[in-house]
This record gives C-alpha cells, structure tokens and sequence, in this order.
C-alpha cells in the first residue's frame, strides 16, 4: 500500500532548535510540519507586530529553513507545511522567500494561506449579530470588545491541499488546526474527498499524535526512567497508507521511545469526548481506534469520523490587566523557642507580605501563596515560597513587585533568592474561546 | 501479582501508578486527565472504583464545577475532565502549575482497593 511520511518536528514556539533539521536529515521524509502556535501564541504575535509591522511571526522557522534549504535540494519530494506564520503569514512567507533564493531554491513555491485573522472585523460582526459567546461560560463578547489584540479561526486543511495542488513545496498558515497540517498533506498525496470521513479521522489522528513533537516519542513519558538519551530525542513521524490507517515512528538510532504507552498518553493528551474529537475537517472517534506494535513504532487503525460542524473554533485573547509572580526559598531550624518547620515558616512570610500590601491600600484583586516542596508541615526541610497577583492596576501589581525584598531585613531567618531578580508586572492576554459560523471565513491562498 | 505482593504485606490497597499510566494538560480553564491500564483486569476494577465522583473527591481542594469520566474500552483508557479547576487557565492562573501539567502524576498516587483474596 502506498504510504507518506510525515515528520513534525517542532510542538511549540520555543521547542527544541536543532528538532527540524535532523528529523530531515534522517527521517526521509515526504513532509515536515511544523507547528508553532499555542493557544496564547498569536496574543504574543500579535503585541510584536503592533511594535514592528514586520513582526509577529515564528522567526525560528526561517532560522530552521536557512538550515534546511541545502537538503531541500537533495531531497527532492520534501515539502514542509507549516503555521508559522503566525499573526503576520506575509511577512513570514517574504522572509521564507528571501532564504529559499539565496539558497539558489528559486523554482520552490510557497503558498501563503490567510483569512484566519478577524480581529479588525470583530466589531462589524458583533454588529452583525456574531456574539462570540465564550464557549465555557456562554457570555458574549461585546463588553471585552475594545480590549480584544487577536482573534484568530482554526482553518482546515482545505487551503493547504489547494496550496500543495499549485506546486508549493513550502505552505506556511496562521492559524490552521494542528492536526489540519498533518491531514492536508493525506488529502493532496492520495486524492481524499473531502467528505472521506474515515480516512480523514485516520490522518486528523495522526496529525493529533504528532502535532506537540517529542511528546510521543518519550516526552512526558510516565515511565520516563524507561527513556533512552533524552538529549538525542528522536522527533516523530507518521507514515500514512492510503486507507487513513498510520505508524507512528522516529528516526533510526534517536534517543526517546513509541510505544503503545507513549502513544495512548498522546492520544490522551488536552481532549474532551474521545467519541468527538473536533477538527474543522472531521469528527473523529477514538474509541474505535486499534494499536498495534511494529517493529519500529505502533500501528494505528480503525478510526472513524463524521462530518464537523459548521463553525470553526475562534481563540480570541484580550488584555486583562497585570501579573507578576516572585520565589523565595525557606529553610526551617531548630531555634530556642522551638521547632519552625519551613512550611509554617512560609505561610507566615506570605500572610505578611499581603498584610503589608493591604496596609498600603495596594491589596491586589486576586493574590495567591504555594508553598512547594514539602507536604509534612513538621518537617524542616527547604520549600519554595511563590507569590502571585493579578490587578487591573498596573501599579498595584508593582508594589506588589517591591514588598518581597523587604523580608530580607524585617522577615524571619532562613530565606535566600534575593539575588533572583525582582519580580515585573506583566500584562496578561486573557483567552477567549469561541465559535464563528464557516460562512463568515473565507481563507485565502497566494503563491510567491 | 502486585496485589497478591501487597496483601502478603498486609496492604489493604495499591497506588494508582501500579495499574495505570497517565497524562494531563489544559484546556482553556479546564484540565484533562488521561489514564490508561496495563492490563484488561486494571481497567475493569477501575472502571468501578475510579469513578468521577472519586476523582472529583481527590481533588476537592481545586473545586472542579464538575468531573466528567469519558471511557476507551478499547484501549483499556479513560479520560477524566476537571471543570473549571485552573485558576482563569493558563493566561491568567496564579499557581505555578497553571495548565495542569502535574495532575496526571498527582492523580497516580491514589490508593486503590485491593479486592478480596478469591
């Protein structure tokens, strides 16, 4: 049966640098994704690309195509479809277009996929009667409108497919659905309709497994003593039949393990209904799933799925005042008046600290101490004391930042990490989940 | 054969880690708790003993709304979703643990009966 390899190698913005150019190096691959957008990611771009019109995109991908060009041309079926383009897919793809030319890859298309972005239509819609809803609490949008910096749709695979249908050997998205950048390879490679619920359940599963990287080849692993050289982690691959059914595997003589613990962990991993995984290309179902050992991975078949639903997903973030967060350590001893046990020790340090705070009019709206390390409050070893405080008003949360170091002088003994920089207000980007009717989004696709 | 290990020890019970494996993360202000069974005698036990309300009870000091239990007989798996027990979720959560990274392993030190000796 004929098959695809499909490699990911990156989870997140941030993941490991070196990931995408040894997992082309070695996993002979027919396509790389390349995932880079978190649920709060595109807030994160969006704040860049307010400061630079040329910003808010991942970066590391043209770093990692910089390094990848060279076997570009040696590896003349490797395509690379990715969503790091981010909150400005434009200027991700110019920049892609300038390495793919000075590396002499003036023949290799990219396709810029777009219409993900509705954050300068957000008020139009809401006036059309689109309420965004919250998906959890159900209440509309409207009173955050004005604080909202991004709202970006999950797209499907559909304007990838076209994209690989013109002849690009690079895709690069804003937002698409993770498991979308794995299934539209599937789709263009064997011709899927796009009603073939089975084999796009099959491919979305794979997408899903693969799309967070090393995590199922032995990241987060629970039996992570099993794991073998966790510094030459082996990223995963997904070799897809033509029936939808798929292995998933890593490169030969890598560090981490598949297996059919890691794989299940993955399956497992920030789902709701296993009977209804949502994708904006497919329904799929789970527990119809088989897994099979091979001799380099786990098999995956049985899928199955139903058509989606007619909204896509919206990840909306708003601006929702600010947070900061400091650490001490505490160290408990015997003393003449008796035990104090590190943890007690603790608690009272960050009593005081909102006492002080309360007793300056700058009690935060929302506050919290954990003390780490130590669940035996008669023990006296080491914990680590964390402050943290939310408050609309920035300049709250920067007292907040300036009562820690006080404990050194007029606190109890036995706490260190003064040294550790001061705590800074941060602005928090709240998340906003909601859904928008299909017919509201057209996605665009553009060949450079 | 773990059982039978522990009750010749005179434990009346095995920690969840004996049976199952499992794996956690976020979802906006929710968590999810994925725990899968090496064998098929483990996931019929726990099947019965680690029911929502059990998992909800464990947590209680996260005040989840609600524990939903969803079922994978097929692979000897269930996945567990904790309402509302983030803090705001990881954009706004003021503990360290703000996805819920560590509620899997958390989870997996639960003591579980130990069934009578037939």
């Amino acid at each position: 049966m004929q098959t695809i390899r499909v490699g990911n190698g990156c989870g997140f913005w941030g993941d490991n640098l070196d990931a995408p150019v040894r997992l082309v190096e070695k996993g002979e691959l027919d396509y790389l994704t390349l995932e880079y957008l978190a649920e709060l990611t595109l807030s994160i771009m969006a704040h860049q690309r307010r400061r630079d019109p040329a910003a808010g995109y991942a970066t590391d991908f043209v770093d990692a195509l910089r390094r990848i060009a060279p076997l570009m041309r040696e590896q003349s079926r490797l395509k690379i479809v990715t969503n790091a383009g981010g909150m400005n897919p434009k200027s991700c793809a110019a920049a892609a277009r300038r390495v793919l030319d000075e590396a002499g890859l003036n023949d290799a298309r990219i396709a810029l996929v777009t219409g993900d972005d509705l954050r300068d239509r957000l008020p139009e819609l809401v006036r059309a009667g689109h309420e965004f809803r919250h998906l959890d609490t159900g209440e509309p949008l409207e009173p955050k409108l004005d604080r909202v910096v991004s709202a970006n749709a999950y797209l499907g695979a559909a304007p990838i497919v076209h994209g690989l249908a013109q002849g690009a050997r690079v895709v690069i998205t804003g937002r698409v659905a993770d498991a979308s950048l794995t299934v539209a390879p599937a789709m263009h490679e064997f011709g899927w309709q796009p009603d073939d619920w089975r084999r796009i359940a099959g491919a979305s599963v794979a997408g899903h497994l693969i799309e967070c990287g090393a995590q199922v080849t032995g990241g987060l692993y629970c039996n992570w003593n099993q794991v073998k050289d966790y510094d030459n982690f082996g990223y995963p691959i997904a070799v897809i039949a033509e029936d939808g059914s798929f292995e998933i595997t890593k490169p030969p003589d890598t560090g981490g393990i598949v297996n059919r613990e890691t794989v299940i962990e993955q399956l497992l991993y920030e789902i709701g209904d296993p009977k209804d995984y949502l994708t904006p290309d497919v329904r799929a179902d789970f527990t119809t799933l088989a897994l099979a050992k091979t001799p380099c991975g786990v098999r995956v078949t049985s899928a199955t799925g139903r058509p989606p639903t007619d909204s896509y997903k919206v990840s909306i973030a708003f601006r929702d005042g600010f947070m900061a967060s400091g650490v001490l350590a505490v160290y408990g001893a015997e003393t003449a008046v008796g035990g104090s046990p590190a943890r007690l020790k603790a608690e009272l340090c960050g009593a005081l600290v909102f006492k002080r705070l309360e007793r300056a009019n700058c009690l935060p709206h929302r506050f919290k101490v954990e003390v780490l390390g130590d669940r035996d409050p008669q023990r006296r070893s080491p914990v680590a004391l964390r402050m943290a405080v939310h408050d609309p008003d920035r300049s709250v949360v920067a007292r907040f930042c300036r009562e820690l170091a006080p404990l050194a002088t007029s606190g109890p003994p036995g706490i260190a990490g003064y040294a550790e920089a001061r705590p800074h207000p941060r602005e928090v980007l709240a998340f906003w989940p909601a859904l928008v009717n299909r017919a509201v989004m057209t996605a665009q696709v553009e060949l450079l | 054969m773990v059982d039978q290990e522990k009750q010749r020890r005179g434990l009346a019970s095995v920690r969840l880690c004996d049976l199952a494996h499992g794996r956690s993360g976020d979802k906006g202000n929710h968590a999810n708790i994925g725990i899968a069974c090496y064998s098929d005698d483990g996931y019929q036990r726990l099947t019965s003993v680690l029911t929502a309300d059990r998992v909800a009870e464990y947590f209680r000091e996260l005040k989840p709304s609600r524990v939903v239990r969803y079922e994978l007989p097929n692979l000897l798996a269930f996945n567990f979703v904790l309402y509302d027990v983030l803090d705001g979720g990881a954009s706004r959560s003021l503990r360290i643990d703000s996805q819920g990274k560590t509620l899997a392993l958390q989870l997996l030190e639960m003591e579980i009966p130990v069934p009578e000796a037939t």
